[in-house]
């Protein structure tokens, strides 16, 4: 075993009871690191080694002095690339942002930071969130550490991998249509997009800012409710961030599912859905029943309808955030250029892939005068109307179960080329962002091919104690999965 | 319906966006936006009359504090991305030509 087999809240427990320093858990991750990114290529930015033994040592002094008691005091963590950090290439992936260092921190890093955690790196990612496998990053793909020639989904494929390889205990992803469900969907890895506005978006390079959430992946349940904890809050940064009742998801964990009303939408096992994703999701669901949970199947309605609105609200949102991109304050300018608005359209088009301009013209399309009504308005009342079809079931159920994505992992190269069915793989995914429901992600076996299969537990807005109930719960029963990576490390 | 789009179309959208595509590029372009305004046309199988566009899912309040400068003079940091700058402030080039 090494302690990158541990999970963030033992590794933290050891930390506190002086079995281990946290130098031997910072040199632990950065070891692994060197070990497996020639295959994996999780990260974007690697922190220097001697900075990050330096503030293991400051961190180290705070434990010692009684100053960090907290369970993430002095364990190793990974952020995802399209979270500010103070002093660290913030790039987003994007060519534009390539030389982009930030004079601030995400105050979601930043609450990490005051909790004790050692930042070891900036992740990999699909280029400013908007991609489903993590190969439209300019740096280049992730590979999945449960098989190389695949995809680690995306956009958080680089945090994902990094977790699932064992690499680090935890690192931050960010969800705006799946974009932690689904990565640890594929890499066997747990995360939770929160309700919105739970954890504050500021310093957070902005998608689709009604639809963006911070979120931890880690390796198990209790590590997502421990982190989750540290970094959610209200604040005074984000407008949208809410204060909630309760933050004590830690207390949700051990209290059982006898009870639980969980509702299994029929119509997210339709066509499209791979069987053996089906019949492990399915078997999941018996394993909560036998926990005491109450289940049944229901008709949640409107399903198909989610993607499209989900798509032109999400770049509706993405053409106006990504104008700040122009070439003046920051990031990427043109070499040659005469005049303002030919520098502006130059170092653009050079600074954004592909994806990230399909997406920034849809958006300006539908937001233009005499399409708004018929496209962008449209998507905002079909949105209500999905809205609503989510209040009706949670009239009646607890939690909604369902699978992450249709199939495991894709293979690398076989995604981009057909844009349209790449985002129609979102079709679970998108509808919570959309509602601003939480939504956790957790494994529950593996298929006949090797690769992981995701659960997905949806709740109501503000009920993640529902969430962490049901997953700990299956959890316990399922038992641990770990990826040939995470293997190699632990038998090293 | 099967959408068409047209240079001019296309080509509004580029101000727009403020992105240069040059021939084949807008080609690929007007191809791409025309499939999936045919694929996002399946919303008009939902009657919508009577429901209110929803751009908040919770209540928004305005969210008000005292105007008091916390955070100092930034200049120096806010400039130390710039791409160009000169005696305190962003150089773009020439606006008027």
């Amino acid at each position: 075993m090494s302690l990158m087999n541990l999970t963030a809240v033992e590794l933290g427990r050891k930390i506190r009871a002086k079995e281990v320093s946290v130098q031997e858990a910072a040199q632990a991750s950065l070891e692994s690191i060197d070990a497996k990114e020639d295959r994996l290529h999780s990260f974007i930015t690697r922190i220097d080694r001697k900075k990050v033994l330096a503030r293991a040592d400051e961190v180290q002094k705070k434990i010692d002095a009684g100053e960090l008691t907290g369970p993430l005091a002095g364990v190793p963590v990974a952020i995802k690339d399209n979270m500010n950090t103070k002093g660290v290439l913030t790039s987003a992936a994007s060519h534009i942002l390539d030389n982009f260092v930030p004079r601030f921190s995400a105050t979601a890093v930043e609450r990490l930071e005051q909790a004790g955690a050692v930042v070891v790196g900036k992740t990999n990612m699909d280029e400013f969130a908007m991609g489903s496998t993590t190969e439209t990053s300019y740096f280049g793909p992730t590979a999945n550490p449960f098989d190389t020639a695949r995809v680690p989904g995306g956009s958080s494929g680089g945090s994902a991998a990094a977790v699932s390889g064992a690499e680090v205990p935890y690192a931050l992803g960010s969800d705006t249509g799946g974009s932690i469900r689904q990565p640890c969907a594929y890499c066997g890895a747990t995360g939770i997009k929160p309700t919105y506005g739970t954890v504050s978006r500021y310093g957070l390079i902005a998608y689709g800012s009604s639809l963006d959430q911070i979120g931890p992946i880690a390796k198990d349940v209790s590590d997502c409710a421990a982190i989750l904890e540290t970094i959610a809050a209200p604040d005074e940064k984000d407008s949208t961030s809410v204060a909630r009742d309760s933050y004590a998801f830690t207390k949700s964990l051990t209290q059982g599912v006898k009870g639980l009303k969980i509702g299994i939408p029929r119509d997210y096992f339709g066509d499209g859905l791979d069987p053996e994703v089906r019949q492990k999701v399915l078997a999941a669901a018996d394993v909560l029943k036998s926990e005491g949970a109450i289940v049944e199947e229901f008709d949640l309605s409107l399903v198909q309808y989610a993607i499209p609105a989900y798509y032109l609200i999400a770049c509706a949102e993405a053409s106006s955030n990504l104008e700040r991109f122009d070439g003046v304050k920051y990031g990427y300018r043109t070499k040659d250029y005469e005049e303002l608005h030919q520098m502006y359209k130059k170092t653009r088009s050079e600074g954004f892939g592909p994806e990230v301009r399909r997406r920034i013209m849809l958006g300006s399309f539908v937001l233009s005068s005499g399409y708004y009504d018929a496209y962008y308005l449209k998507a905002l009342r079909t949105k209500a109307l999905i809205k609503a079809a989510f209040d009706k079931a949670f009239a009646r159920y607890d939690v909604i179960l369902g699978p992450v994505a249709p199939t495991t992992a894709p293979k690398m190269n076989s995604s981009l080329s057909d844009p349209l069915k790449m985002y129609l793989s979102d079709v679970y995914t998108v509808s919570v962002n959309l509602c601003c429901l939480p939504g956790l992600s957790l494994p529950c076996g593996l298929a006949s091919d090797g690769m992981p299969v995701g659960l997905q537990l949806i709740g109501d807005c503000f009920r993640e104690d529902n969430l962490f109930r049901a997953a700990y719960a299956y959890e316990q029963a399922r038992g641990p999965i770990m990826s040939p990576f995470a293997r190699e490390e632990a038998e090293k | 319906m099967a959408h068409v789009i047209d240079d001019e179309t296309i080509d509004y959208v580029g101000i727009l966006a403020k992105l240069e595509l040059d021939g084949e590029e807008k080609e690929k372009a007007k191809k791409d936006m025309a499939q999936m305004l045919d694929y996002v046309d399946m919303l008009n199988e939902l009657d919508t009359d009577s429901v209110e566009p929803m751009t908040h899912v919770f209540p928004v309040n305005n969210v008000f504090r005292e105007d008091v400068v916390t955070n100092g003079d930034g200049s120096e940091e806010a400039l130390a991305n710039a791409p160009e700058k000169k005696e305190n402030q962003y150089v773009v080039p020439k606006t008027f030509v």
